[in-house]
């Protein structure tokens, strides 16, 4: 983790509040990304990854999401402090999202020059139209779309095609940070490697630091430079993408997760996935949230919850690393 | 996935942009070529202008005084050639009764109709977009409105400020805002929960921006729609109203007060019926049918 951070989430808890139920949505997540940094935030479904995303573009439901405490500062700025108007200058400019299904975030009536310019529009209000439709131009053509084609509606569109117009209107104010969330669900297996591989080169072009919400170990071997992994709105595990997949000391959730990948160079009779289901987040087990599911649970998981285990730039929030990381640290000091 | 990766193809990103030359259309011209491909809508345009000429040029056709000054010798004369839609029972010109009357009616119907579609849109926009404390006042305000019957709100109105042109709109626009705050609201409740709204947000897009420019355009196609069949109906709720005689005052012509006086002598006098009855139905159907073309030319899914 070198180099200064660009975003550093502290502590952060969000709630979703309705009369009937309180949803603990984030408990207490610590994030950061170094600038020109990607990191990945892999998690299953439920965990809390777009949760985090909207708390940093503070874009949460107004009626029901509520940030209870924790911090995110995003070049200097302590975003969950700033008033809704200066939220609305970062976001786009500074901080820009690409969301997940392409088919439904372009805006059926207007074109795809109409819509990239809007963004160029709200952050640059004196530009020139000239100019405007220039940067239009670039940006059609630097997600490998002709540019004469901004004149054209979203359902001329194919799906791929979409989504790199989405990236498109993302990236055309240049903004600091991206967040990627899970961009390439939505889209078949080769048209993901593509467009995966243009969100990479733009990155390296732009210089842009990122986050990518995704559930594809794949997606974070390929682009990732940290990892992240959620579970039940905390994060259980983090480290470099070396620390998380070539160390044989992970997270029992982790591990899961790599046992639940086919492998295509070994035989074998049938994946292990992870047994059992999420615990339910408005109602959440006392000790481990993962005890439940978790072939190594002891006796101190059900009771207990796990407190951070660090080495070096690998965190772990499990009690089956506790021990062996003290006894570790003793025997370095002796 | 990994494996996959390394056999797909590159994109092309550092492609460099071809000169093309961009076919600039505005949005107008666009929307005119579109429209004209509706055949249904062309014959609403036409049939339209063709109404609003004869209306505008009313004075050089037929007197004024031929509408409001009766000859007693000639009542309920059938069409002829010199009334060529035949006389009332105060033997004035139906002709010219239909064309000056079609100025009031179709002004106030087409006065009415935009003023409660501006209002009941704007305020159904507010009501869906910001929910919470704002809907329930709006709303509920509305349905203090809507518990009094259409009819008697309006005679209230009427009573209280006087039958005249600028009262009637404002009677007409009362009884018909309801419907639009309604219609608008539940449209810009399920828009704005789009993907597209969020990611607007995303780019720092402020409210009044996303209302205007990516709710509202998405529910025109119902608003249109809902408009056009309004002007119908405010004519004929005109008419009612005169019928009870709340209307413009007699003897100025109106197409509703028309059809209140001919009722009297449908047997003896059919024509005096039939011909503001046309004149209803044929505008307002033409007014449907360019409504229909609009919400077509509209919509960017049909454009080839």
């Amino acid at each position: 983790m070198n180099g200064e951070p660009i975003l550093e989430i502290k502590d952060l808890r969000v709630v979703y509040q309705t009369d009937l139920e309180t949803v603990e949505a984030l408990n207490g997540i610590d994030l950061k990304i170094s600038k020109g940094k990607t990191l990945g935030l892999v998690g299953e479904t439920g965990a809390g990854k777009t949760t985090a995303a909207l708390s940093i573009m503070r874009l949460l439901p107004e009626k029901t999401g509520k940030i209870l405490s924790g911090e995110i500062y995003f070049a200097g700025q302590q975003l969950t402090q700033l008033s809704q108007l200066e939220m609305r200058k970062v976001r786009g400019d500074q901080i820009a999202m690409v969301f997940q299904d392409p088919m439904t975030s372009l805006n059926p009536v207007m074109t795809v020059g109409e819509q990239i310019a809007e963004a160029i529009h709200l952050h640059n209000p004196d530009l020139s139209k000239e100019d405007t439709e220039k940067r239009v131009e670039t940006a059609l053509s630097m997600v490998g779309i002709l540019p004469s084609r901004k004149n054209e509606y979203p359902h001329q569109f194919s799906g791929g095609m979409k989504q790199r117009v989405v990236i498109a209107m993302a990236v055309v104010c240049e903004p600091g940070l991206l967040i990627a969330d899970e961009p390439t669900t939505a889209l078949d297996v080769t048209i993901q490697a593509q467009v995966l591989m243009m969100i990479r080169e733009l990155r390296d072009r732009l210089g842009t630091s990122m986050l990518m919400i995704t559930h594809d170990l794949g997606i974070v071997a390929k682009i990732c430079d940290e990892v992240a992994v959620m579970y039940a709105g905390e994060i259980i595990e983090s480290g470099t993408v070396f620390d998380i997949f070539t160390n044989t000391r992970r997270h029992p959730y982790t591990q899961g997760l790599f046992d639940s990948i086919p492998s295509l160079s070994s035989r074998s009779a049938r994946l292990q996935p992870i047994q059992g289901l999420m615990p339910d987040p408005s109602n959440l087990p006392k000790g481990c949230y993962f005890a439940p599911r978790c072939k190594h649970c002891m006796e101190i998981c059900v009771a207990e919850h796990p407190r951070r285990v660090t080495e070096g730039t690998h965190t772990l929030l499990c009690h089956l690393y506790r021990e062996t990381a003290v006894v570790q640290k003793s025997g370095g000091e002796v | 996935m990994i494996y996959l990766m390394k056999n797909t193809v590159q994109p092309q990103v550092s492609q460099t942009p071809e000169k093309i030359v961009f076919k600039k259309q505005s949005q107008a011209k666009e929307v005119w070529r579109m429209y004209k491909k509706n055949k249904g809508a062309m014959i609403g345009l036409v049939l339209f202008s063709f109404i609003l000429v004869m209306l505008a040029g009313a004075d050089f056709i037929v007197p004024y005084s031929a509408a409001t000054k009766g000859v007693f010798s000639q009542i309920n004369q059938p069409p002829s050639a010199e009334h060529i839609f035949g006389t009332d029972s105060y033997g004035r010109d139906v002709f010219a009764r239909v064309l000056y009357g079609g100025r009031t009616s179709l002004l106030i119907a087409l006065l009415a109709t935009m003023s409660s579609c501006l209002i009941g849109s704007t305020l159904g926009a507010i009501s869906g977009y910001f929910g919470g404390r704002v809907d329930s006042i709006i709303m509920r305000s509305l349905d203090i409105f809507m518990s009094i019957p259409d009819i008697l709100f309006t005679m209230a109105v009427v009573f209280a400020l006087g039958a005249n042109f600028q009262n009637l709109l404002i009677a007409l626009t009362l009884a018909y805002f309801t419907n639009y705050v309604r219609l608008v609201r539940s449209q810009v409740l399920t828009l704005s929960e789009q993907d597209y709204v969020e990611a607007a947000k995303a780019g720092g897009a402020g409210s009044t921006r996303i209302i205007l420019s990516h709710i509202l355009p998405n529910a025109m196609g119902v608003i249109i729609v809902n408009t056009t069949l309004n002007v119908a109906k405010i004519i004929l709720y005109e008419s009612t109203l005169s019928f009870l005689g709340l209307g413009m005052p007699p003897p100025t012509p109106e197409w509703g007060l028309m059809l209140a006086e001919a009722r009297e002598f449908m047997r003896a006098a059919p024509h005096l019926l039939f011909f503001p009855t046309l004149a209803i139905v044929v505008s307002a159907s033409s007014i449907n049918l360019i409504g229909d073309g609009l919400r077509d030319a509209l919509d960017p899914q049909l454009k080839s």
